[in-house]
């Protein structure tokens, strides 16, 4: 174990010494690497955002549960121990009919009011649940529609199918653009290491005479592949960051615009090393493909 | 032990390299390989550590058929057979003790024994103290005499040579002859290619002669 973990910090310093001993190389490869990943990291820092902002400006969505007009306090009560039961709510808030009305004449329908001599409005309970999950919507509305001194449950299904059908498509899109820019990712490295291994040839040659594994000289190549993907990675999230820089500003006035207060937000620690990660990986499998296809010849 | 029984090798294109060559060389001997340009002393030599196979025959090195062997064996094989050529195949953008220190790298030894080994082969070889030169900046003789270091330093009990002193002046190729001469005293089986029947005969090593891919004396 030792001497494998030897083997491997004894490659990776070659690796870092080959990508340090070119740095225009490097740096030019590692920006192509980076620009490709940038466009799917920021489509999907994008859609995050989108997500926030459509909220923002339309309220979380929610389920409306009107009670019967006849429905008492106990009913009310009964209604709410049932909606304490369910596991899926966020949250939910009960709305008596005199509060309804309040909010009804405060938003400028003071005078239509003042002529109806009784309150037409119902009590009622306002719903969040946990997840924006437009089946989950539509089981529980009729689960409570079925229950005792319950008029009428309306959700906002539309909005939430709406936004869920547009992330779906923009999630297919970021998946689709990852998907050809990592094979681009592949491609760059796959030839960054034929040339590696072209100006390695008589340092392979050597050791394979010296009686070097097919492993031992495949070892700093996997290192040069994923290192470079490391870099490539650690510029996708840089253009990111400063994709959110330049972008807050006009971002948060187009929010004002609505009454929404938005701060754009960047990619967390998960999504960040997820990029990372990512990138390594696309840089070994490019690496990977390349010796294989590469070192016979040599 | 190196037995070559009934070895064959033709290339592509028809040409034969060696004929029916039966060969037993006995662990610590030193052995002298001469010939005619084209005789096929390169091809017997590159036998032995399996860098060419025979087209028919059996090569034994140490009761291994290495003719028989799958590709992954082959490292393993080498490691233990010290490889000279005729030009020294150093790696001119390391110094001398990375060039050194790279057959014990690949066999896995600890990083502080690997540095005792690689001191001593360069006291051997007169280097010492030098180890942070590179290549380019080492007359001919030198850079064979660290190829020779790089060759022993993992003590292999087989070292083969071919040509060692091809491109020397007789003062250096002298001195390398001593250095085989010296491994060869310390128990390891020495086979040197060479077009100097001179260079070795103070040592009377046993002499095998090949013409036309035969062997006409051993």
């Amino acid at each position: 174990m030792r001497n494998w973990l030897y083997l491997h910090s004894r490659a990776f310093k070659q690796a870092f010494a080959r990508l340090a001993g070119q740095p225009l190389g490097t740096l030019l490869s590692a920006l192509v690497m980076g620009i490709a990943l940038a466009l799917p990291a920021g489509g999907y820092i994008l859609l995050d955002n989108v997500a926030a902002l459509a909220r923002g400006v339309s309220g979380t969505p929610e389920i409306s549960l009107f009670l019967d007009s006849g429905a008492g306090p106990a009913e009310a009560a009964l209604i709410e121990d049932r909606l304490q039961s369910e596991p899926e709510l966020a949250s939910f808030r009960f709305v008596p009919r005199e509060e309804a009305l309040q909010q009804l004449e405060n938003s400028g329908l003071k005078d239509v009011l003042d002529g109806i001599a009784v309150n037409p409005l119902p009590d009622a309970f306002i719903i969040t649940l946990r997840r924006e999950d437009p089946a989950l919507f539509e089981a529980l509305s009729a689960r409570m529609r079925d229950w005792p001194g319950v008029e009428l449950v309306q959700l906002d299904s539309a909005w939430v199918k709406r936004l869920s059908a547009l992330l779906e498509l923009g999630r297919t899109v970021v998946l689709v653009l990852a998907g050809v820019l990592g094979l681009t990712l592949v491609i760059v490295t796959f030839n960054t290491i034929r040339l590696q291994i072209l100006t390695q040839k008589s340092e392979i040659e050597v050791s394979r005479l010296l009686g070097a594994t097919d492993r031992f000289i495949r070892r700093p190549f996997y290192w040069f592949g994923s290192l470079q993907g490391i870099l490539g990675g650690l510029i996708a999230l840089a253009a990111v960051w400063g994709g959110i820089v330049v972008l807050t500003a006009p971002v948060a006035a187009l929010a004002e615009t609505y009454g929404v207060m938005i701060v754009l937000a960047g990619p967390g620690w998960v999504e960040s090393l997820a990029v990372i990660a990512f990138a390594a990986f696309l840089g070994w499998m490019g690496a990977a493909i390349s010796v294989r296809r590469h070192l016979a010849a040599v | 032990m190196i037995v070559f029984d009934n070895v064959a090798k033709q290339y592509p294109g028809g040409y034969t390299a060696l004929d029916g060559v039966s060969l037993k060389i006995a662990p610590g001997e030193l052995v002298v390989l001469s010939g005619h340009s084209g005789a096929g002393k390169s091809t017997l030599l590159k036998l032995i550590p399996a860098i060419e196979h025979p087209s028919s025959g059996t090569v034994w090195i140490n009761d291994q058929d290495v003719s028989r062997l799958s590709r992954r064996a082959i490292p393993y094989l080498r490691r233990n057979i010290g490889l000279v050529l005729q030009e020294s195949r150093l790696l001119f953008d390391r110094p001398v003790y990375d060039n050194i220190l790279l057959p014990l790298v690949i066999n896995g030894h600890p990083p502080g024994d690997a540095a005792r080994r690689v001191a001593a082969a360069l006291d051997l070889v007169g280097l010492y103290g030098r180890e942070k030169e590179y290549p380019a900046g080492l007359s001919g003789g030198e850079q064979q005499r660290v190829a020779i270091a790089r060759a022993f330093v993992n003590r292999p009990s087989i070292l083969i040579a071919d040509e060692p002193t091809a491109h020397l002046d007789p003062a250096y190729a002298a001195e390398i002859a001593d250095l085989f001469k010296s491994f060869n005293s310390a128990g390891v089986t020495v086979l040197v290619v060479t077009h100097d029947a001179a260079l070795f005969r103070q040592w009377t090593p046993r002499r095998v002669i090949l013409a036309h891919g035969r062997l006409v004396e051993t």
